[in-house]
This record gives C-alpha cells, sequence and structure tokens, in this order.
C-alpha cells in the first residue's frame, strides 16, 4: 500500500509516523505543504505537531495550506486519511471531520500516556482491534477538548462515528477518565464514510514494544486487511 | 479602507483564559467584575473605496480564515 505524510512547518510527528508506516510496509513518501499535486496514495496521513507555530487556531493556518486542496480532493474521492492530534486539528479545520478542538479543559497542555476505549470495529481503520478494547496511547495535546453541536453529536452516535472515547485501564468512561475535558470522552472520530479518522492519541508512538507498547500497530495494519 | 475585526467565542462556549483572566483581576481586588470575555482583535486595511464592497471582502475573510464558525462570532467595525 502507498501512504503519503504531509509535512508543514512545525510538524514534529512526521518521521515518527513514517517509521511506523514502513515498519508496517507502507511504500511511504513525505509531501511538503507547498507541492499542488499528491503522489497515489491509499492512506494520507496528517500527523502531528505545531503546524504554523498554532498560529490563530491550531490547525487552522495548515488548514488552508496549497496540498489540502488535493488532500480534500482525494479524501472526497475515497482515500484513506487519517489525522493525528494536530492532524485531527488541522482535519477539522478543512471541513473534513465535523466539530472542533477547544483548549483543554484543565487550560495546561497534557502529555501522558492514557487509555482508549474502541467504540467501533468495523471500520477499514479498526478492523483488527475487537470491540471495546481498552488500549494504553499517548496523549500530547493543549488542545485536545473536542466539541460539536448536538445534532452533529446525534449523528456521531446513531451512525457509529466514535471511533475511540477515553476510559480509565479497567474500560469505565467516565469524568474521570477524561483528560481534557472532551464531549463524552470522544478521542477519535470517522467522517460518515468511515475513509476518514481524525484522533488525539498517537497511535505511532505505540508500535514497538521496546520503547513502549504495540497498541497502536493495529490502525495501520487493519489498513493492510 | 479599514476594518476592525473582533472573534470572540460564542456565549455557550466554555472561556478558560477569559475565566483565569477574570479570576486574577478578582484577586487584584476589581471585586465589582461580572465577567471576562477573552477574543482576538484584527485591524485590516483594504484597498478598496466601495464601502460594501469592501465590508463583503473582510466578511468573507472572517468565514473563511479569521473565524471558526462553530466556536466562535465576529464583529466587524469600520474605522
Amino acid at each position: 500500500m502507498k501512504s503519503s505524510v504531509i509535512v508543514f512547518p512545525g510538524s514534529n510527528c512526521d518521521r515518527d509516523v513514517a517509521v511506523a508506516l514502513k515498519k508496517m510496509q507502507f511504500n511511504n513518501q513525505m509531501v511538503w505543504h507547498k507541492e499542488t499535486s499528491l503522489p497515489k496514495s491509499d492512506l494520507i496521513v496528517i500527523p502531528g505537531g505545531f503546524s504554523y507555530g498554532d498560529y490563530l487556531r491550531s490547525g487552522a493556518i495548515a488548514g488552508k495550506s496549497l496540498i489540502i486542496d488535493e488532500v480534500i480532493k482525494a479524501a472526497n474521492s475515497g482515500c484513506f486519511v487519517l489525522g493525528i492530534c494536530n492532524g485531527f486539528q488541522i482535519l477539522t479545520e478543512t471541513g473534513l471531520l465535523r466539530g472542533t478542538l477547544l483548549r483543554n479543559e484543565s487550560l495546561k497542555f497534557i502529555n501522558k500516556d492514557i487509555n482508549i476505549k474502541v467504540i467501533n470495529n468495523k471500520t477499514k481503520f479498526s478492523s483488527k482491534y475487537k470491540l471495546n478494547q481498552v488500549l494504553k496511547l499517548n496523549i500530547a495535546h493543549n488542545e485536545g477538548n473536542y466539541f460539536t453541536d448536538k445534532n452533529h453529536l446525534d449523528e456521531l452516535k446513531n451512525e457509529n462515528l466514535i471511533a475511540f472515547k477515553y476510559c480509565d485501564k479497567n474500560g469505565n468512561i467516565s469524568v474521570k477518565s477524561n483528560p481534557n475535558g472532551a464531549l463524552e470522552n470522544i478521542a477519535g472520530i470517522y467522517n460518515s464514510k468511515k475513509n476518514i479518522l481524525g484522533m488525539m492519541p498517537h497511535p505511532e508512538r505505540m508500535v514497538d514494544s521496546i520503547i513502549s507498547n504495540t497498541d497502536g500497530v493495529n490502525i495501520f495494519s487493519s489498513l493492510m486487511v | 479602507m479599514k476594518f476592525s475585526v473582533t472573534v470572540t467565542l460564542k456565549k455557550d462556549v466554555l472561556d478558560p483564559q477569559g475565566k483565569v483572566v477574570q479570576n486574577t483581576l478578582n484577586s487584584l481586588g476589581m471585586k465589582n467584575l461580572k465577567s471576562i470575555r477573552q477574543g482576538k482583535f484584527f485591524e485590516i486595511d483594504i484597498d478598496e473605496d466601495n464601502q460594501e464592497k469592501a465590508e463583503k471582502l473582510v466578511k468573507e475573510m472572517c468565514e473563511k480564515l479569521l473565524a471558526n464558525l462553530i466556536i466562535e462570532n465576529y464583529k466587524i467595525i469600520k474605522l
């Protein structure tokens, strides 16, 4: 499978994602944001970081960059798109995913390992996980507090578009296990066609048992199936 | 033609930064303070003499980039 990682000034998880993709046998290319055409890709990854120094709003400037028109076109024609952390923020700014990511309720930048629960395992991104499986991934963000309007929240629930929810290590979803104040503990969502996934936790940091764990592997390997 | 644009969080959206500023002012002894909402301010100079056209352009700027309409409102004032 072919993948492209989009790189913005201020991206800092681009190479981590590239390492993870290569490990999963993706044929990966890095694509600078000023490019106006995308190499043929089955998967586009918008990586984490602080694109454009989070100027204006996190993801706002990257969401209007040159390459983004091509990403939108590819996404609309069914290409898989994965936005991680700042990538999720960028996807909401482009309109490919609805809702937005507000500042963490605590007003603090949070960098720690958390648990999330797999809410839908019937998508191309999640088929190798078990339903309700609890994963341990890392979060590192200042704006991860997902917010959307009531209509969209109902749609997310009715159409099974919530990918992951923050939980404790036993899988309990509660205010206590919500690190950033996100609406209903939402850690990741799909678009209605389920070819776009945006998530705040970093699966690319959990692909090697020597330095962390391998809970993030299946996001990438599910796509290979 | 010059305009100012103020972007603020909508009424129902929590504004944690505003709240912290408010708490700090309270602790400085400003007891009559009722509420503070923090926002962003832009000064925009447009090369256009027709006010209607210029205003339309500023509105477009707000909706395309300056404000995130899911959570923010904007206000345009001609300077």
